[in-house]
């Protein structure tokens, strides 16, 4: 007799599966948040296994930062070409440029991504957003709601959270509120990279090691790049190194790797020693309570 | 709570990769004082699932605060509300995995106005684990916790005597709390009742064995949890399918695919079975069970399949499929218990709520309260009126449209529903269909 036991990975992607179809089924107009990192990439690839045959039911929204890696850009359109998927870009140059935003001094366009992303939400009339978000993440996110609801400014309230029971999630919504939707909350960093694995999902190839160009900064590895340029005074070397996450090109840093194919990542973060935000991303190194002021303002 | 802790190199070893192994879900309820978050973060920590930056944080901010030990809590406690107060108001989720298995806590606050994210974090649970003070025994909370982890239909309790140091490693002191536990428990239904006696502050018993406990002769928690058996706890027996969604796509190549999207939240499907759609009342038989990566032999829960059936039947969202000698119950009254979740208004008789049951939405109102149940002493008050937060009680609802039910008890799917406020859209009740978890 068969044993009838689910392994955790196939239990993760039915559970993914059923939000996405629970979200298409009761909510107006959803969109799925794509920044073409590996979160979103797998959760685009679970979007397509939850409605086939049909295509994917939804538009996805680049929030495009103009600060982007070109071989980023080129697996989004590999993506889009594939499923035939509908592509939404919110540009943030063009919010710059009609002054609904206004450039930060550290370079950093992270903070100002949010009324452009927010802006074309309104616009496009979007109620539901699907984010990429995990509760392993960071500790602002271990309380996270799966359907997370948003106020008429987007804005996230912890207090007013609706309980979340077996699996009957509540969408319900007031004309100009939105709920954020994570299908991969329950995910781990390990889960997405075995899963990547075992459905040999197609991503950007700053995910796998090569050699590169880099000058190190407060502990981190930049690539010397149009992005990120020497300094005075710096001097480059030539390392072995991959990305462990994707971000805005001139803050994302890469770390050292030898992992070259999908099984030697999927053994390095195995074995890894700091959680991946802390490893690579500038920008959430600010303070402690970073994630969660920006997660108020609706960034996620 | 405080522990001490080996050096962060030493701590972030190499982690653990699952694959293979299942998935699951275990709920903690407890206050900062019975060492709750000690004990989780033993877990995470001697089983290597904390981070070396997390845990470098955890010191820094332990020193910044003047604490001689790192305080394990803050690597739960994760919202800046919660930190400045030092305490958990929400369910926190954690992950970790062995070899064996991943696992995925819910871990909630053991405070009586806490009673709803206790019901929220029990919802889903495989395990309940419940910690008792081995120096104050057997405590109101953690009736009230075993109570509504038998509310939650909860299939396993391990109960953890902790602080096991503190009463020099007695074996009389557990032998007497555990009596006592299992007299209590006898009134209520658990079928599966563990007890192990632990010290999460110096580990014994969590991780690894306690040589402080040679007269204990169970498993540690973590071998416990990672071999307890689960696979029996599922329904596989009543085929239940709720149509969550209709796949008919609108291009060219597949113009004439009709396919029914869903969970299967009990029971096993095959090709080629029998099959009742509810409310049709029609009988046809499944064609295929189709996933994105080709059909398969059979569907069992908790698999997100779609179906295609022989003949067609207009079948839609909120629909059923069942097996024609082994139906739910469908019907417009509805007997449940419910824990009522809303701050801002209290449930009375008469008052009309959402309801959402599977993948069905209808309306409902609250014909009557029979009772409700004081949930420390499991004392019946019929005299109720209405149920406020974190309150329990049996009510009898008159839902706009039939429903398909089994009662929660033998169906933790079709058994739940939730109710929702029309007016602010919350969610304000989780109900459980059928008779009462507990005798008098």
């Amino acid at each position: 007799m068969k044993s009838h036991v689910l392994s955790q990975l196939r239990s993760l992607e039915a559970e993914s599966i059923h939000i996405m179809r629970e979200v298409v089924a009761e909510m107006q107009r959803p969109c799925l948040l794509f920044s073409g990192g590996k979160d979103s990439i797998v959760m685009l690839h679970l979007a397509v296994k939850a409605f086939a045959p049909a295509r994917v039911p939804f538009p996805i929204m680049h929030v495009d930062t103009g600060l982007n890696f070109q071989t980023v850009l080129d697996c989004r359109d590999r993506w889009v070409d594939r499923t035939g998927v509908q592509l939404v870009i919110a540009s943030v140059q063009e919010g710059i440029d009609r002054g609904l935003v206004q450039e930060e001094p550290n370079g950093s366009r992270n903070r100002i991504q949010t009324p452009v992303l927010l802006e074309a939400a309104e616009k496009h009339g979007f109620d539901a957003l699907f984010g990429g978000g995990r509760r392993d993440e960071e500790k602002a996110r271990a309380k996270e709601r799966v359907f997370s609801f948003r106020d008429d400014f987007g804005q996230w309230d912890p207090k007013n959270q609706r309980p979340e029971i077996w699996n009957l999630y509540n969408g319900r919504v007031h004309q100009g509120e939105s709920i954020r939707v994570f299908p991969l909350s329950n995910w781990t960093e390990l889960d997405i990279w075995s899963y990547i694995e075992a459905e040999n999902i197609d991503l950007p190839d700053l995910y796998l090691a090569k050699e590169r160009e880099v000058v190190e900064r407060s502990g981190m590895l930049y690539e010397v790049n149009d992005f990120t340029p020497l300094k005075d005074g710096e001097s480059a070397q030539v390392l072995s190194t991959r990305y462990r996450t994707v971000g805005d090109a001139n803050l994302t840093a890469c770390v050292e790797s030898a992992a070259v194919t999908l099984r030697d990542v999927v053994e390095e973060v195995a074995a890894v020693r700091l959680t991946e935000r802390g490893a690579t991303r500038g920008d959430d190194k600010v303070s402690e309570a970073a994630m969660e002021d920006r997660k108020k303002e609706g960034y996620f | 709570m405080t522990t001490t802790l080996p050096d962060a190199g030493e701590a972030a070893g190499a982690h653990h990769e699952v694959v293979s192994g299942d998935l699951l879900r275990f709920a903690t309820a407890g206050s900062v004082d019975d060492g709750k978050s000690t004990l989780i973060g033993r877990l995470l920590f001697d089983s290597k699932s904390i981070f070396a930056d997390q845990l470098e944080s955890v010191e820094q901010v332990s020193r910044d605060r003047g604490n001689d030990y790192a305080d394990l809590s803050l690597l739960t406690d994760g919202l800046r509300a919660e930190r400045e107060q030092g305490i958990t108001i929400d369910v926190a989720y954690r992950y970790f995995a062995t070899p064996k298995r991943k696992f995925i806590i819910a871990d909630t606050p053991g405070h009586i106005q806490y009673t709803r994210n206790m019901v929220t974090g029990a919802s889903t649970a495989d395990v309940a684990l419940i910690l008792v003070d081995a120096r104050k025994g057997v405590v109101e909370q953690s009736r009230r916790h075993t109570f509504l982890a038998t509310l939650l239909g909860v299939p396993h309790v391990v109960v953890c005597v902790n602080k096991m140091d503190l009463v020099d490693y007695d074996e009389q002191v557990f032998e007497k709390i555990r009596a006592e536990f299992t007299e209590f428990a006898s009134r209520l239904r658990v079928p599966d009742l563990t007890f192990i006696p632990v010290s999460a502050l110096a580990g014994d018993n969590v991780v690894t064995r306690s040589e402080n406990m040679p007269w204990f002769d169970g498993s540690p928690l973590l071998s416990h949890l990672e071999r307890l058996h689960v696979a029996s706890d599922r329904n596989l027996v009543d085929v239940r399918f709720p149509v969550q969604y209709v796949i008919r796509p609108q291009q060219n190549d597949t113009r004439d695919y009709r396919g029914y999207a869903g969970t299967v939240a009990s029971g096993v499907m095959k090709p080629g079975d029998r099959v009742l759609a509810l409310p049709a009342g029609l009988e046809t038989t499944i064609a295929s069970i189709d996933t994105a990566d080709g059909p398969v032999e059979e569907a069992y829960p908790p698999m997100s399949v779609t179906v295609r059936l022989a003949d067609e039947i207009d079948i839609s969202r909120g629909d059923m499929i069942c097996r024609p000698n082994n139906a739910p119950t469908v019907t417009q009254d509805v007997d449940a218990q419910i824990c009522w979740m809303d701050e801002s208004a209290a449930l009375v008789q008469g008052k009309k709520y959402a309801i959402k049951h599977t993948t069905r939405w209808a309306r409902a109102m609250v014909k009557n309260i029979n009772y409700r149940v004081d949930v420390n002493t499991l004392h019946r008050d019929e005299e109720a009126t209405e149920i406020r937060l974190n309150e329990i009680a049996r009510i009898r609802l008159r839902v706009t449209q039939p429903l398909f039910v089994d009662s929660y008890q033998a169906n933790r799917q079709t058994g739940a529903f939730i109710l929702v406020d029309e007016a602010t859209n919350k969610t304000v009740a989780a109900g459980m269909i059928g008779g009462a978890a507990h005798q008098y």
